[in-house]
């Protein structure tokens, strides 16, 4: 059987169930489109940067997005499915942390938008728990083996959202170049953010 | 240093199709179909996303448990299926429901491959 033939075959599935739900008028073929929209265009890691350097700058803020993670998320206009319970887990000098999904792949949508291939792989999601500095080092980060490796596990309604560290040189930079410099994989604890140049 | 989307910063960004962080959010049309009629049901309260996320659970480790390797893996087959085994499960379509869809789409995709 073809490469071709089996998405051939995909296709016609996903096809066949989206028609015979919108010919029952359970829902309709625009709402279909404005959803993937949305996820293609509207959600994604410039959400959750804004998160992180809105905490960089305002102490405040960071206090709140630490004590409830949905609910300061909210006040900057994100939140609702799959993003209900928020936990923000703080890198420090001393605490590095990083996210996985175990069992299957859940992911804070409203801040990072949908996973990277590589979050839903069989290898990240088993080997990350066992040997995080491993699956870092392969990452390109090299902790300090002082540094304690937190791992959290997306298995129940929470989410996580990882607060990166905010990098050296940065103290004149405004918020908005401050969330350039916030990456995808910072937020979720495979990286760090960016060094400014 | 910024990490700036190769497909924002270029002239064809309209026409490319959406990336993040330089990765495809969905490789096939299919996927985002799949994806969309899943979340779409959960939106009009059709479906309890709970037990759509159980099934998907149990289909990645059927996947698992059959050896798949990380290249073979493909996620949104896995979800396609949990998508199918809910729907079925509640109901709201059967069998015969989808054959017949499957076999009208597969007529006008070969009567369009014809012209």
């Amino acid at each position: 059987m073809s490469h071709d033939h089996d998405h051939d075959e995909l296709a016609l599935r996903a096809a066949a169930l989206e028609a015979v739900l919108v010919d029952k008028g359970l829902l309709t073929t625009d709402q279909i489109d404005a959803i993937v929209e949305r996820y293609e265009r509207d959600l994604g890691p410039q959400n959750g940067a804004r998160v992180v350097a809105r905490a960089w700058v305002d102490a405040d803020y960071r206090e709140r997005l630490l004590a409830d993670g949905a609910a300061a998320i909210g006040e900057l206009g994100y939140g609702g499915f799959e993003g209900d319970t928020m936990v923000v887990v703080e890198n420090t000098p001393e605490v590095h942390n990083v996210v996985v999904c175990t069992l299957c792949s859940c992911y804070p949508w409203p801040v990072l938008g949908l996973p990277p291939t590589w979050y839903k792989s069989p290898a990240y999601r088993a080997r990350v728990v066992g040997e995080p500095r491993a699956v870092l080092r392969e990452f390109g980060l090299d902790l300090p083996t002082e540094t304690e490796v937190r791992v959290w596990d997306s298995t129940s309604e929470v989410r996580y959202l990882v607060l990166p560290e905010r990098p050296a040189g940065t103290e004149d930079m405004s918020e908005d170049e401050l969330a350039a410099l916030v990456t995808r994989d910072s937020m979720i604890g495979t990286g760090l953010a960016s060094s400014p140049t | 240093m910024s990490p700036v989307d190769p497909d924002v910063a270029s002239p064809d960004a309209a026409a490319a199709p959406p990336r993040a962080n330089g990765e495809l959010v969905f490789a096939e049309p299919w996927e985002s179909r799949a994806f969309g009629v899943a979340v779409a049901l959960h939106d009009a309260g059709i479906v309890d996303f709970e037990a759509f996320r159980a099934r998907l659970i149990d289909e990645i480790g059927e996947g698992e448990r059959a050896h798949e390797d990380a290249g073979a893996y493909r996620y949104y087959e896995r979800w396609l299926t949990a998508l199918e085994r809910t729907l079925l499960a509640e109901r709201l379509v059967d069998d015969a429901g989808l054959d017949a869809a499957r076999r009208a789409i597969t007529r006008d995709w070969e009567h369009d491959h014809g012209h």
